[in-house]
């Protein structure tokens, strides 16, 4: 009876691997995002373009004095973008419109499903359970792959270092604040309360009850509720997102998404192209058998 | 080299000298020639002149990319975070390599053994492509010397780039595998040969394998980037697909692109069996190679058809993608069909050159050119960025070149296999049958003028 036992045991062990890694009956679930996962909404119709947060972000996670001061309004020229200098920046948007400018802060969005996470061959990156895309600096290769996999195009790099050069990017203040229970630093100093930190499922339902109440000053829309599979920062406006440098082409997919076709493909290809080719070689070799390497081939190429 | 030959040189081609006695190694580096005699050569050659120049300026400037920093060094741009190491160092050079496997399967797995003399010279192009493309990328990479660290520190085993990483790694020992035949021969080590010998099977199968998965991965980088690649480059489903199948003519007309410039530049270093050999093998590989542009042509418009992107083609970008496919893919397709059909070597090769630039171009568009379309300005690489890559491929020209000049890709080894073989009346070798002779005492200097 052992080998009725043993086959008993393979094809046990083989079905639990098989069922090990899936947990719904039809495909690799989505991640909805931590139930308990912290957020901040950004209400752009309230930002001044003040840069207090931008200042506040510079003294709380200790980065490099600016090129000009915070106080200096003509950085509002060009649009700019997070830096390994600059984890937030604010743009201004605009100008021209009755109304305007709009404003709107940049920062990394802490995605549910981030990009650079999933892009990241040595597993840089983690999603904490309060829901910062946080990462760790010590296995950093410097490949910079995550910045071509962020929809956002947020993480920066050091180039200016030599011997250790690595991403920077915003971690929603994870290690001096978020750890505790307090909001970013730039949410504390928003003197326009433009910035509103919270339970990401909190944080919607505000969202839309601002939008409910005030539908004249609103888009009915609430950016980062499903784009890119939702992300932990939320935008409201008053003008169309793609107008104050929003990318309305993204998906509500996660960026994974896209790639899982392929690599579903890869253990396939792992299983069948052993045997396949060898098959292959077994039937193209001639009946004599005689047909070895380093001997010339009797046939003529046609 | 010619010259030499013309006055009575026997070149390196068997273990022995023309007294009969055995060559050290020193000789065999020194292809036969006294260290005097070889410098002279050297000199004498215009091309290394050139090389010299790009190694005067390229050499202190790739060291001063480690001495200060990548931002001296590239563009160190946040929004292209992939300059032209990656994206043409690594992404074109590794589809320019394809060919090792293919003639590797084309040997051993369909026992093509028509096709061997040629299958050395693929099976090098593979390895030092490979090899090259991890060069580019140490010089690209922030921290070269944490490359090991996907391998052993910790592990990302979601992303396509642990997969290409991977299989960079163990694809580049077995080409080191595959190619050490070769070396073995050379310096004179039967037992290895054999030893290698015995795992080809399983070396030229994990060979398609890691070739299959990680010329496909390479693509499926881009998948990380929908919105950021132009859409006309782009395609969730078929990306992995787009790039294994022109990576496919692009290996098999790097090929015949090496074996031209081996033929008409180092004619001296190639037997008689390789010579009488190239065309046919080139008409060969060229039949595959329209066979897959074929195919690349068909899929990439299939993926156009299947996310309804035609309106793209009506816009500047879409200009530029027709060029890169007419220019690049349907030209050396009607080019090589017309030179295999009439036998015109001329234009097949003609034709392979323009398919290994569509395929390079192709990489830096995706990677480069068209990468952040929407971005408002585009990115032009300075100066340092651009000689660094000039040197990397001169450097990679030099290896290619003293590889060839020494060990047996372009001519066969000339000597008895130590092999337990069935004693048989002695017979004349029937023509076209490869005997090795015993001692070589061969001159070339009654060559035909091809030398």
């Amino acid at each position: 009876m052992k080998r009725r036992n043993f086959l008993k045991a393979c094809l046990i062990g083989g079905t639990t691997i098989a069922m090990g890694k899936t947990n719904k009956g039809w495909a690799s679930g989505s991640f909805e995002g931590y139930p308990e996962s912290m957020g901040v909404l950004v209400d752009t119709t309230r930002c001044i373009g003040c840069r207090s947060c931008e200042a506040a972000c510079n003294k709380e996670q200790k980065l490099p004095e600016p090129d000009t001061s915070f106080d200096d309004k003509s950085v509002f020229e060009e649009p700019r973008r997070p830096t390994a200098k600059a984890y937030t920046v604010v743009n201004q948007y605009e100008k021209e419109k009755p109304g305007g400018p709009v404003y709107r802060k940049v920062q990394c969005n802490h995605c549910n499903e981030p990009a650079c996470l999933t892009s990241c061959f040595v597993n840089a990156y983690t999603k904490t359970k309060e829901g910062a895309v946080i990462y760790n600096s010590k296995v950093c290769v410097g490949c910079r792959n995550c910045m071509i996999a962020c929809p956002f195009n947020v993480p920066g790099y050091d180039y200016e270092s030599v011997t250790n050069p690595v991403i920077k990017k915003c971690i929603l203040c994870y290690d001096t604040r978020l750890k505790v229970g307090k909001p970013p630093a730039c949410v504390d100093i928003c003197p326009q309360e433009a910035l509103t930190f919270g339970h990401r499922a909190d944080l919607i339902k505000i969202a839309h009850e601002r939008i409910r109440s005030n539908p004249d000053r609103y888009l009915d829309h609430v950016y980062g509720e499903k784009e890119v599979g939702g992300t932990s920062w939320l935008y409201l406006s008053g003008t169309e997102f793609d107008k104050i440098g929003f990318d309305p082409s993204l998906s509500n997919d996660p960026i994974i998404s896209n790639v899982k076709d392929f690599l579903g493909m890869v253990p396939m290809v792992l299983s069948i192209w052993p045997a396949l080719f060898s098959g292959i070689h077994l039937l193209s070799k001639h009946e004599s058998g005689g047909e070895g390497h380093d001997t010339e081939s009797k046939e003529e190429e046609p | 080299m010619k010259n030499m030959i013309k006055h009575g040189l026997a070149v390196v081609d068997s273990p022995y000298d023309e007294s009969g006695k055995k060559r050290t190694v020193v000789q065999k580096l020194l292809l036969g020639l006294s260290p005097s005699q070889y410098l002279l050569q050297a000199f004498r050659n215009p091309f290394n002149w050139i090389l010299a120049a790009i190694f005067a300026i390229g050499i202190p400037i790739l060291l001063g990319r480690f001495v200060f920093g990548l931002a001296w060094a590239t563009s160190g741009s946040n929004d292209y975070p992939w300059g032209l190491f990656l994206g043409f160092g690594l992404f074109a050079m590794v589809p320019l390599s394809s060919s090792g496997f293919q003639l590797g399967t084309a040997c051993e797995i369909f026992g093509r053994h028509d096709l061997e003399p040629i299958e050395r010279l693929a099976l090098l192009n593979g390895l030092l492509g490979y090899f090259f493309a991890v060069v580019y990328l140490l010089a690209d990479l922030g921290q070269p010397w944490r490359l090991p660290y996907p391998m052993v520190v910790s592990f990302g085993p979601a992303a396509v780039l642990f997969l290409v990483a991977w299989h960079v790694a163990t694809y580049l020992s077995v080409q080191v595998a595959e190619v050490s035949t070769a070396f073995f021969e050379w310096i004179g080590f039967p037992a290895g040969k054999r030893g290698v010998r015995r795992i080809t099977l399983g070396l030229t199968v994990s060979g398609i394998i890691l070739s299959t998965l990680h010329q496909g991965a390479l693509g499926a980088l881009f998948t990380y980037a929908p919105g950021k690649v132009h859409p006309l480059w782009y395609s969730s489903s078929f990306q992995w697909l787009h790039f294994f199948v022109s990576s496919l003519p692009g290996g098999l007309c790097m090929v015949i692109t090496v074996s031209t410039i081996a033929y008409k530049f180092m004619g001296w270093r190639t037997d008689r069996r390789f010579k009488e050999a190239l065309d046919r093998c080139t008409v060969t590989l060229a039949k595959g190679a329209c066979m897959g542009i074929a195919t690349y042509i068909t899929i990439k418009l299939i993926g156009i058809a299947h996310d309804n992107k035609w309106s793209y083609l009506d816009s500047g970008w879409g200009q530029w993608f027709m060029l890169e496919i007419i220019v690049g893919f349907m030209l050396p397709l009607v080019l090589m069909t017309y030179g295999v059909h009439t036998r015109k070597m001329g234009v097949i090769r003609l034709g392979a050159f323009a398919t290994v630039f569509g395929v390079v171009l192709n990489r830096v568009n995706t990677a480069i050119i068209t990468f952040n379309w929407k971005l408002p300005e585009r990115e032009i690489p300075p100066w340092r960025e651009v000689v660094i890559s000039l040197t990397i491929f001169a450097i990679y020209i030099v290896v290619y070149r003293f590889i060839l000049y020494r060990l047996p890709i372009l001519y066969k080894w000339r000597q008895q296999e130590e092999e337990v073989t069935v004693t048989e009346a002695v017979t004349a070798p029937a023509a076209g049958h490869r005997e090795a002779s015993p001692v070589a005492v061969a001159s070339y200097s009654k060559m035909t003028k091809l030398d």
